[in-house]
């Protein structure tokens, strides 16, 4: 049984656990150029090595943050997202034209 | 045929070693017309399509292990054409149509055996969108009906009809569908290419892609550097790790896929039998073997290892389909990387280097495309770069237009 570190429960089962995608830096959203926002959508880290993750620990809805090695499958570490994401994000709409 | 076999049978000079497969090792030359990366089935149907009908013959196909030793050996050999987007059946039904012929053109059995494909509908969901994938595949040649339970009864009598609680409500009946032997279709292609003068190097690494100028000029393996006017990519689960040596990026996360088969036992099962609610397929292949596969892992991975949770779930889903399959014996299990695309189709034509052709993305649906695959990559190749109609709509900068083909709801896996 692979056991994952929750930051918020504690060692539990991997089942308990569904994966949310790599953790990527948004490009600004109201001025970014359809490519940057194409690549931030679509595209991840593709090599061989420790990769942040999004992890959500299902039972308690609490997502937090993951590093993973994507070869070996070793759980470094787990942290609350709050380490990364600080700020908040305001998602205005006015600077974008219709 | 009989009378051949019973000459072959009492002569003591069998004409085995006259006939083989490949023809031995050779050095690799300074450099080729065009360098095929990966062995497995595209990888060698192109080569195969482009010593057939191109008469391009200087070519090489450069495998770090041994033919189809990779994905072409690991995955569960369905063929079929009933996918949800017109792009992919016309794509698909091609394959299904080139498959049909191959052991006829290989003069060389690939045990293509059609007997139909059966997904089960367990929501009205389901039902809906298998509706439309009965019409659009319809429209566009394939043969593809919803039918009853009832119906399902008399066509698979050992199924059960109520699996985990989940009621059967229709079904997705796909008369295309087929299975060959997945590692005779490699052979196949491989012994027919190179009887037409292409070379197969196995045990031979590319480890970096030379470029110049926005130009591939040659790729570096650890048997040195071999020059080639035109460089395809047809490297699976490793995609991406390949397209980085070229410079360039794609956009997949490679996710393992875990199979597994029994002993063979007498056939009881004709047609192949997915279930969209149990994320499992199950089907017997023509030497008796009952295979399971199922959907891939539930997070990405670069690691070909079995986990027992997935190897339980989808055995778990197996014997709730065909409850009496709890008796048999597993005789072996596996894993494959799946390099999975976000819209589930596959990545194939230009790059952004001018003569680097991509074949990827081909996640968990590569083994079924393999003929038609190799023939439009042949085409590509052979025109200097002309994307065939029928695979433009695969392009790798759809992504950047967002021009995406989903498929998602018609692939066995992880949706």
């Amino acid at each position: 049984m692979k056991i994952m570190n929750c930051p918020l429960n504690g060692p539990r089962n991997i089942s308990e656990f569904v994966y949310g995608g790599q953790v990527k830096a948004m490009p600004d959203h109201t001025g970014s150029s359809d490519s940057a926002w194409a690549d931030y959508v679509f595209y991840e880290k593709t090599e061989i090595g420790l990769v942040l993750e999004w992890w959500l620990h299902s039972p308690s809805s609490y997502w937090f943050i993951a590093e993973r090695h994507n070869g070996s499958d070793e759980i470094t570490r787990t942290f609350a997202p709050e380490a990364i994401f600080c700020n908040r994000v305001d998602f205005k709409t006015s600077e974008v034209p219709v | 045929m009989p009378f051949g076999l019973l000459k072959y049978g009492i002569n003591a000079d069998y004409p085995f070693d006259k006939e083989a497969d490949l023809p031995p090792p050779s050095e690799l030359k300074a450099r080729y017309d065009v360098v095929i990366i990966g062995g497995g089935g595209h990888g060698v149907a192109t080569a195969y399509y482009l010593a057939k009908y191109h008469g391009i013959t200087n070519v090489a196909v450069l495998e770090k292990g041994y033919l189809g030793g990779g994905n072409t050996a690991r995955n569960t050999a369905v063929i079929r054409s009933n996918y949800l987007t017109p792009e992919g059946v016309k794509f698909y039904s091609a394959s299904v149509k080139l498959f049909e012929n191959l052991s006829n053109e290989f003069d060389f059995n690939i045990m293509y055996s059609q007997r139909g494909q059966l997904t089960l509908a367990h929501t009205d969901a389901t039902v809906r969108s298998f509706r439309q994938r009965a019409e659009v595949n319809k429209h566009h040649g394939g043969r593809t009906e919803l039918i009853s339970p009832s119906d399902i009864a008399k066509l698979v009598p050992t199924l059960n009809l109520n699996p985990a609680n989940l009621p059967v409500l229709a079904g997705l009946w796909h008369r295309d569908g087929a299975t060959a032997r997945h590692d005779a279709v490699a052979w196949g292609y491989a012994r027919g290419a190179t009887q037409r003068g292409v070379e197969l190097h196995q045990l031979t690494e590319v480890t970096d892609v030379l470029t110049h100028a926005g130009r591939v000029t040659g790729v570096q393996t650890n048997r040195g550097v071999v020059n080639a006017g035109v460089v395809v990519q047809a490297v699976a689960g490793h995609s991406a790790l390949m397209a980085q040596k070229a410079g360039f990026k794609l956009p997949l996360v490679a996710y393992p896929l875990q199979a597994m088969v029994t002993l063979p036992v007498k056939p009881f099962l004709t047609p192949l039998v997915s279930s969209s609610a149990l994320h499992c397929y199950v089907q017997q292949t023509s030497r008796g073997e009952i295979v399971f596969g199922g959907g891939s892992d539930p997070y990405p991975l670069y690691n070909s290892r079995s986990s027992l949770p997935l190897k339980e779930s989808l055995i778990a889903s197996a014997v709730e389909m065909f409850p009496f399959l709890s008796e048999m014996r597993l005789l072996r299990q596996w894993a494959g990387i799946t390099d999975m695309t976000s819209d589930y189709s596959p990545i194939m034509g230009l790059t952004p280097l001018e003569n680097y052709y991509i074949d990827a993305g081909w996640g968990t649906w590569g083994f079924k495309a393999t003929p038609i695959c190799g023939k439009t990559m042949a085409e590509l190749v052979a025109s200097g770069g002309n994307v065939p109609e029928l695979i433009q709509p695969f392009e790798l900068d759809r992504f950047s237009r967002f021009k995406q083909v989903n498929e998602m709801g018609a692939t066995a896996a992880s949706h």
